[in-house]
């Protein structure tokens, strides 16, 4: 088996091989573990908890390093995730429990996020990553074969190209699987015996990679969307499932949108909107209402479309209003620089969300104080 | 105190074990106290007048949960409750004594001076604000005067919460998760069984130093009685005295007062004359979601706690799973293995010596449930709260229910009788009307004493018919009523609230909210309003919310009968009324032929209720408002909606004014779409020309549009069905243009297509009165020659009129002249025969 771990080794692609500063500065992205290298650094010199085999950090000092803190030292830990303390905590047990962990959500919930940032603080390493699409196949997860060696010498471990997973186990790691639900169905169950029997039978070399301990999976998948491929029953029950929810608050809602308009607006050269904040706060107020089925106050219940309408539709929908403001308009985001979005986000189908959202209009919307503009603008594009 | 050590019981005087009320570990602790000291008395904080009631505990028919409830005798509805469950401490202590043989008493103040205050901080309250006194807030203040650790309600948020302040001092947020940490998950202390409550002792100490009474000044004069009785009870057993209570009095009872001091504190209390008796109660009631004050979030949880014998986390997890496959989940024994794995380390994680509930619960969504909360709540509901109902034995005492049932069955002179006998209510008579509520109120509560009947005259509002008999089960009935509260009143209100939280369907919350109008529930009315406004939201069936309207509205005048505040009511009607006109359009559309005429009753039930509506006094008194004129409804929706928070009639007032121009907008979009079905379109044409909505010209057109040749025969034959069914007859006698129009249409149609038409004319022209028929077939016998020629001249003169006098046809109305002025014999039947057909 060792002798199998160097090849996969040596076969690694080159990118993520120990960047100095001055080129992680040049990639677009660096990874978790390089751009919060320090931090890892500061958590594991003070980190006097046990720690899993093979792991960085002690299960504590993952959770710190996602959701923030300051150590003894005065180091400061930036959060990685804003959210419920409990879904950290929860994430983190479970891969200590040597339990695969599978994070569901909607688009724009962090998934990818929070398991790179998972992966980077319990391995080191957060590029053993599979990423699902329809065309995924078996040898993505399992092992494939370079045929020039293989035509050349026959079967042997040289001419084998192992797949992150397989080099996960080998070296008691945390592998990662992207968009579990999208890959078919068949290769979906490659995984059963991993996650089980934690071995890979390689049956053309007779022999099989047995899992290290520390080895782990975090797979992340989206439970919106329609047609894809669910896990069968029995790769379910090898996951512990943790859901990632939405923003809880209006407020911490309103933050992430204006932060990624900011970015995104000076990526796409837009001028900044002086007085954006205010339908910002209003397209944020529309979208929960509509996704929690209830108005802000808690006194009305509504009814919900068939949207996702999440926080990365509602983003869209600010990008749109601005650059609509910038390019048509007075430069100021107004009630009918967004209404249009709106409308396109919240009336999918359109008959049955039509009426949700006509009702919407006329129930919550016409009656709110100070929405009057909204209300002719939604009531214009409406019509 | 801090000189006090545990070598053995009764060192330093009583044995004083302080516990936290509804706590399963301090329940364990006093047990293994109990049996290690082995007292000769058990003293229990709680009323002592209840000691009478301590040997009930033992019979095997009184199972808890169950309540200690006192209640003021001449007022039934002023009342307190102090509930135990098996994993109750004071319960345990009671067991305990009654098993070996030892008496037990209660020694907290006696309920007749609590309930005396809860009376005049009741009156200080109304001033302030409206409280309902019936049995929530009397369980809230009883569960007060009972409990040290109780969550603190509104008025006491100024008293110092011990628990928080240690919870806090620990670096806990949650002192519930404090509490269950340091004592409840340690269990008693093997060695020393006295151990915990000694360190509790301490802290309290210290607390009550450094707080005094915290703000519970009446735990002063409790305690001070506490002290007597406790000292009653030393002279008699000596220091073999356990006393088992909340722990914040432990340092009280510990203190060195004289009996005189004691004595004046005691001085001068108010007190009314009360009863007690054992009442059963739920480990829903107990639970804090169901707004009594008792205390405790998961009493299911506390339950299993205090059963299981070892290994409660496994024990849990299984009982779940066993939850989850019952309800066709599956869930394996590796589930539940991995459950308690993830849960252990979970707690290893948080740094909790075992996993509690949340850790349980955390694992059982990330395990079990997939990460959905949906099983989640289905243990919460099931399992966590639970569904344990208390019993009481039949020799326990009367409830207050049926003495304020018997009381008020003297005052309004109806006697409980076994002969079934008719009751005959004038509603305008003060007496008559209390008696209608009284029926409708054991109406709601199950107890089916009185059925209403149908009235034999007059069937104005004002009347009310009822059968009445008493059988004998109805006293088991009302016994078991006793839960809702202890008047009939609090009882219906409390039935009514739960009953609409729980029920099914919009139309049985509608049905509900007009039972709570005649049984003169006024106060459970918000909440049954709240729940319609939220069943209508979610309703997606336009049918259901049609239906749901017509009975609003008439709760709604009835409610303006009897003077009951409707304001509430006229906003909910409103608003249900405006998503009727946002879904009706899409929901006609594409209708086969039965739907369309089902939607066609929905439609008519709502146009009279949307004028209704806008005729109760409510909406009249706003109707003539500035803001209301056509040209300004948008503002009036605006202004009404900023008045939402203050008055509700101002809601509906402004509202139904705008309210019925929005629905002839509706159906003028019913009217002029082709997707809709003819009958809904010929029906909406025509409520809109009897609204005087629409000009008759104008309808004329849209009958012209309807009836051209391109429309297919069956479609036309729907709208004339829509339009002139249902006594449309006169406006065909007395509208040539439309007759004609009709006429027209018919002799066109096809003779193929006529045989397909025939049915639905037949249908429409047959329920007109035989005297419209013979009209209508005398004008049309005039034959298309004059129809056209009426036609042509149209535009000249008065619709339905010629250029000159038919002296033939004015001659037509003579017989009946002469019918009507008396002149009989002369009457000239001469042509009746040959109309006698047209109906036909």
């Amino acid at each position: 088996m060792s002798a199998m771990s160097a090849t996969s080794a040596s076969e690694r692609p080159t990118t993520t091989a120990e960047p100095t500063h001055g080129e992680s500065a040049q990639v677009l992205r660096p990874h978790a573990e390089h751009a919060f290298a320090d931090e890892l650094a500061a958590l594991a010199a003070q980190d006097d908890r046990p720690r899993p085999a093979r792991w960085k950090l002690s299960p504590w000092a993952v959770a710190t390093y996602l959701l923030g803190g300051t150590l003894p030292d005065g180091t400061v830990i930036t959060p990685k995730y804003v959210g419920p303390r409990r879904i950290v905590e929860v994430a983190v047990t479970t891969l200590a429990t040597d339990r695969a962990l599978l994070l569901l959500g909607v688009p724009g919930t962090a998934k990818t996020w929070v398991s790179e940032h998972l992966a980077a603080a319990v391995s080191g390493d957060s590029t053993l990553l599979v990423q699902g699409t329809a065309g995924t196949p078996e040898e993505a997860i399992r092992y494939g074969w370079n045929y020039a060696q293989l035509l050349a010498h026959g079967p042997s471990r040289d001419a084998l190209v192992p797949s992150p997973v397989m080099r996960a186990m080998a070296e008691g790691m945390t592998a990662r699987v992207e968009e579990l639900t999208r890959i078919p169905a068949d290769v979906q169950d490659t995984l059963i015996t991993i996650l089980s029997e934690k071995t890979l039978p390689v049956p053309e070399l007779g022999q099989e990679v047995q899992a290290v301990r520390g080895f782990n999976l975090i797979a992340t998948a989206n439970d919106r969307d329609r047609g894809v491929n669910d896990l069968s029953s029995a790769l379910r029950r090898r996951f512990n499932t943790v859901v990632l929810p939405l923003p809880e608050s209006a407020e911490a809602e309103v933050g992430i949108v204006t932060r990624r308009v900011e970015q995104l607006g000076r990526s796409l050269d837009l001028p900044p909107a002086p007085d954006g904040i205010e339908e910002i706060r209003r397209v944020v107020t529309v979208f929960r209402e509509l996704r929690d089925g209830i108005t802000a106050d808690g006194r009305t219940k509504l009814k919900s479309p068939s949207g996702t309408l999440s926080t990365a539709e509602a983003i869209s929908v600010v990008t749109n209003g601005l650059a609509l403001s910038a390019h048509f308009g007075d430069g100021v985001l107004r009630p009918g620089d967004v209404a249009a979005g709106i409308l396109g986000a919240v009336v999918r189908d359109p008959a049955a969300d039509r009426v949700v959202w006509q009702e919407y209009l006329e129930t919550v919307v016409r009656e709110r104080e100070g929405w009057t503009d909204f209300y002719r603008a939604c009531r214009e594009v409406s019509a | 105190m801090n000189d006090t050590r545990w070598p053995k019981a009764y060192d330093s005087g009583p044995l004083l074990l302080g516990v936290r009320h509804h706590g399963p570990g301090s329940a364990r602790a006093v047990r293994t106290a109990l049996d290690a000291a082995r007292p000769a008395v058990v003293l229990i904080e709680g009323p002592s007048e209840a000691d009478a009631l301590i040997p009930l505990a033992a019979d095997p028919d009184l199972r808890p949960p169950v309540a200690l409830l006192a209640h003021a005798l001449d007022d039934p509805g002023r009342s307190a409750f102090w509930p135990f469950a098996e994993f109750s401490p004071e319960w345990v202590a009671i067991r305990w004594a009654l098993e070996h043989g030892v008496p037990a008493h209660f020694i907290d103040l006696p309920a007749a001076h609590t309930l005396a205050w809860k009376e005049s901080a009741d009156e200080k309250e109304e001033k302030e604000k409206e409280t309902p006194a019936g049995a929530g807030a009397g369980a809230g203040a009883g569960a007060g005067a009972g409990a040290a650790d109780e969550p603190l309600g509104s008025e006491e948020q100024v008293r110092v919460d011990p628990l928080a302040v240690l919870a806090e001092a620990a670096g806990y947020d949650d002192p519930e998760r404090w509490w269950e940490d340091v004592v409840e998950h340690r269990g008693p202390g093997e060695r020393d069984p006295f151990a915990p409550f000694a360190a509790l002792a301490e802290a309290m100490d210290a607390l009550r130093e450094r707080y005094g009474a915290g703000g519970h000044a009446r735990d002063l004069v409790r305690e001070a009685h506490m002290r007597l009785r406790l000292r009653a009870a030393g002279k008699e057993f000596g220091d073999e005295v356990a006393v088992v209570c909340g722990a914040w009095h432990v340092p009280a009872l510990r203190a060195r007062t004289t009996v005189a001091a004691d004595r004046t504190l005691l001085k001068g209390l108010p007190r009314v004359r009360t009863d007690l008796t054992w009442v059963p109660w739920t480990h829903r009631r107990l639970a804090r979601s169901s707004g009594y004050g008792a205390g405790i979030d998961s009493p299911g949880w506390y339950g299993h706690l205090f059963h299981a014998p070892d290994r409660p986390v496994e024990r849990w997890l299984t009982e779940v799973a066993r939850l989850l496959r019952e309800e066709d989940r599956i869930v394996s024994c590796a589930h539940v293995i991995e459950a308690v794995r993830l849960a252990e380390t979970l707690a290893v994680l948080r740094g909790r010596p075992l996993p509690g509930l949340s850790e349980t619960t955390d694992a059982v969504r990330a395990v079990f449930g997939d990460g959905s909360d949906v099983p989640l709540a289905l243990v919460h509901d099931r399992l966590v709260v639970g569904d344990v109902l208390g019993e009481v034995p039949e020799s326990a005492p009367a409830v207050p229910l049926q003495r304020d049932l018997t009381r008020q069955q003297r005052s309004l002179r109806l006697r409980p009788e076994a002969l079934e006998r008719e009751l005959e209510l004038d509603l305008r008579g003060d007496t008559d009307a209390g008696r209608s509520r009284l029926l409708h109120r054991l109406r709601l509560l199950g107890v089916g004493w009185g059925e209403p009947a149908r009235s034999r005259g007059s069937t104005g509002t004002f009347r009310e018919t009822w059968r009445l008999r008493w059988e004998p089960e109805l006293s088991v009935r009302v016994a078991e009523a006793g839960v809702w509260g202890t008047t009939v009143l609090a009882a219906a209100q409390a039935r009514a609230e739960a009953d609409a939280t729980a029920a099914g369907s919009l139309a049985d919350v509608t049905a509900l909210a007009e039972q709570c109008l005649l049984a003169g529930l006024p106060d459970a009315l918000p909440l049954v309003m709240r729940v319609l406004a939220d069943r209508a939201a979610l309703d997606a069936d336009v049918g259901h919310l049609a239906q749901a309207l017509p009975a609003l509205v008439r709760s709604l005048r009835y409610g303006d009968v009897r003077g009951t505040d409707t304001g509430a009511l006229a906003g909910v009607a409103a608003g249900l009324a405006e998503r009727i006109f946002v879904g009706l359009p899409p929901a006609c559309a594409a209708l086969d032929g039965d739907a369309a005429q089902e939607m066609r009753g929905h439609v008519d039930a709502v146009h009279t209720a949307v004028g209704l509506l806008a005729e109760t006094p409510a909406g009249a008194g706003v109707r003539g408002a500035p803001g209301t004129g056509a040209g300004a409804k948008e503002p009036a929706g605006a202004e009404a909606g900023d008045g939402a928070g203050a008055k509700g009639a101002a809601v509906s007032g402004a509202g139904s004014g705008d309210l019925r121009d929005r629905w002839r907008a509706v159906l003028r979009a019913l009217s002029s779409r082709d997707s809709m079905p003819g009958v809904l379109r010929g029906r909406a044409v025509r409520l809109l020309l009897d609204d005087g909505a629409l000009r008759s010209e104008e309808a004329a057109r849209l009958m012209g549009l309807a009836l051209s040749p391109g429309t297919p025969p069956a479609d036309a034959a729907a709208w004339i069905e829509g339009f002139v069914g249902g006594g449309g007859g006169l406006l065909l006698v007395h509208d040539e243009r439309l007759l004609g129009l009709v006429d027209g249409w018919l002799t066109g149609v096809p003779t193929e297509a006529f045989t397909d038409v025939l049915p639905l004319l037949r249908r429409t022209f047959a329920a007109y009165e035989p005297g419209v028929r013979r009209t209508l077939g005398e004008l049309l016998r005039r034959g298309p020659g004059d129809t056209v020629a009426g036609r042509a001249t149209q535009g000249a003169v008065t619709p339905g009129f010629a250029a000159e006098p038919d002296t033939g046809r004015a001659d037509a109305v003579l017989p009946v002249l002469r019918l009507l002025l008396g002149l009989d014999g002369v009457y000239d039947t001469a042509d009746d025969d040959s109309l006698a057909g047209v109906g036909a």
